[in-house]
């Protein structure tokens, strides 16, 4: 009997194992303003992941991971996508991200906007691996909130 | 008689299923959850159909036939762990309200210690956690070795007179390991605590007898012994439970309620309150019988050589670390593994394309991964229908996982 080949393709594509073998920006870099932890609990993956605003644009995302090549590689991209963006479409392009996740691999992905993030779109095919590909996301988004709160905090406060 | 696992496989239909077309199940994922056979399929299939009633209310047949049932469930339950008294056996939803209930019920106050140990499954950590806040009571836990053991060298510095709740794992679900029960129940009641024991990964696997255990109370579960899921069991010496209040109340638990009070039904229904699961009761009664007709000694037998081929299966994959005791003595069927540079949800992801359930992550069990310096394992874990293919299967596909991810 032949074992039958492995049909992961649409989940591991060469762009996810690449970015998993050799991640961006890995590392926690100074300066920053807020550092966040997050852990996925079903499995065990973690991130610290630390931003830097100045002026409404991401000036640095840095961060130190453990995790499956799906978490890897998502981080990986993640700061590809963000560092140096204005904060505005940094943010429309984690919208974009956490819609293709959401899309049970029925959105065809924005590739202008998501560039090598587009190779995610077979995770949303495996439930329980969207998780591992948010987790960067998620830390982010939570750290970037933290940031403009502390900004706005350090600005006099302020009730928006 | 020798034991004929390709016999017991045709016992479990699910065990035929391919998970795609052309890839067959190979199911090593049972100390999460077991496969059932016919027999308990056929018996609540038979109790829906022919004598579904409410227990222990009502005097119509089906009433009577569906409490005889219910009953007789509990009966097989104390047979099968050697229970001195049918009433110690409490029907529970699972091994967690078990341990919850103890936790709940057991007397500790301020300046009283409660001993886990490192190893245990969230379910036998968080309730004493919670219990401890609760009371004011110190949680204190028995550490572990590197080769996966109960470090006992400080057990009588942990062990004390102000101990007064001893709490631990039979057999580990994420290490294998199975701890020195009686050695150190002895040492707990030698200082006047009370001993419970997880028993949900030892009591499908091995023959129990609680008369000779030394716990005094023991938990487990329906669905990791061929039974089905929604029913647990604590068993408890019953002059231990009479000595202790209520945990969920309602109907059923009572005996004379007015609007001023209420006293409390006889065991085991003062720790049965609402409508239990009768079905489920039935289905592990079913699954007591089969385990009974195989034999827990056949059954034990079975597993232990088939842990060691499993193990040596293992220590020929490049780069796999066993995490937990890499010999059969005094260890289980569930085995974790991590392979240096790849993740376990990496590695359960690429089985899963060759048919092989394993599981993946921290099995319940983080602080244990915490205490190993690991985030997570893949776990293969036996039963007694497991065989030799089975572990084949996993080793061959362990052999590709550096193919595709190196």
């Amino acid at each position: 009997m032949t074992v039958p080949q492995p049909q992961l393709e649409n989940l591991y594509q060469e762009i996810i194992l690449d970015h998993y073998r050799s991640p961006h920006h890995k590392g926690l870099r100074e300066p920053y303003q807020v550092e966040v932890r997050h852990l996925n609990p079903t499995c065990g993956d973690e991130i610290t992941l630390r931003v830097q605003l100045d002026d409404d644009v991401v000036s640095d995302v840095s961060y130190d991971s453990q995790g499956c090549s799906i978490s890897q590689a998502s981080a990986s991209v993640l700061t590809d996508l963000v560092i140096g963006k204005p904060l505005s479409r940094a943010t429309e392009v984690h919208e974009e991200f956490v819609r293709l996740m959401q899309s049970k691999g029925e959105l065809e992905p924005d590739e202008d906007v998501l560039e090598d993030a587009i190779a995610f779109a077979g995770v949303s095919r495996y439930p329980a691996r969207i998780k591992c590909a948010l987790l960067a996301w998620m830390a982010w988004k939570d750290a970037t909130a933290q940031a403009l709160g502390s900004v706005t905090a350090s600005n006099g406060g302020g009730d928006n | 008689m020798t034991y004929d696992v390709a016999l017991v496989r045709k016992d479990f239909p699910i065990l035929d299923r391919e998970v795609r077309p052309g890839v067959p199940l190979v199911y090593l994922d049972s100390a999460a959850t077991s496969q059932k056979p016919t027999a308990v399929l056929d018996a609540m299939r038979d109790y829906n159909e022919q004598h579904n009633a409410n227990v222990h209310r009502g005097i119509h047949t089906l009433a009577e036939e569906a409490t005889a049932l219910y009953e007789s469930a509990r009966d097989k339950v104390a047979a099968f762990i050697g229970a001195p008294d049918r009433r110690e056996v409490v029907f529970t939803k699972n091994s967690t309200e078990a341990l919850n209930l103890m936790a709940h019920v057991l007397p500790f106050g301020p300046g009283d210690e409660v001993v886990i140990t490192e190893m245990e499954h969230h379910s036998n950590l968080v309730p004493w956690q919670l219990a401890c806040q609760r009371v004011g009571a110190k949680l204190r836990w028995i550490g572990l070795t590197d080769d996966g053991r109960l470090d006992l060298s400080d057990v009588d510095g942990l062990i004390t007179s102000r101990t007064k709740v001893v709490s631990i794992v039979h057999q580990s679900n994420l290490l294998g390991t199975v701890n020195p029960i009686a050695e150190i129940a002895a040492k707990a009641h030698a200082v006047g605590a009370t001993v419970v024991v997880d028993a949900s990964q030892s009591v499908p696997h091995m023959p129990v007898d609680v008369s000779t255990l030394g716990a005094d109370a023991i938990a487990f579960t329906g669905h990791k012994m061929c039974g089905p899921t929604g029913i647990g069991v604590l068993w408890a010496r019953a002059d231990l439970l009479e000595s202790l209040p209520p945990f969920l109340a309602g109907g059923e638990m009572i005996d004379e309620v007015t609007m001023a009070g209420s006293t409390f039904a006889e065991l085991p229904h003062k720790y049965e309150a609402g409508t239990p699961p009768i079905a489920q009761a039935v289905g592990l009664g079913a699954a007591i019988d089969y385990l009974t007709e195989l034999g827990m000694d056949a059954v034990h037998a079975h597993e232990k050589q088939l842990t060691a081929y499993l193990l040596d299966g293992l220590s020929g994959v490049d780069g796999l670390r066993i995490i937990g005791p890499t010999s059969t003595e005094r260890r289980g069927g569930a085995v974790s593994f991590v392979m240096d540079g790849f993740h376990p949800h990496d590695i359960g992801q690429l089985l899963d394309q060759y048919g092989v359930a394993v599981r993946v992550g921290h099995h319940c069990a983080r602080p244990a991964c915490l205490r190993y310096g690991i985030p997570a394992t893949s776990r293969a874990s036996l039963h007694l229908y497991s065989d030799t293919g089975d572990v084949d299967a996993l080793v061959t596909g362990l052999g590709k996982v550096r193919e595709f991810f190196g």
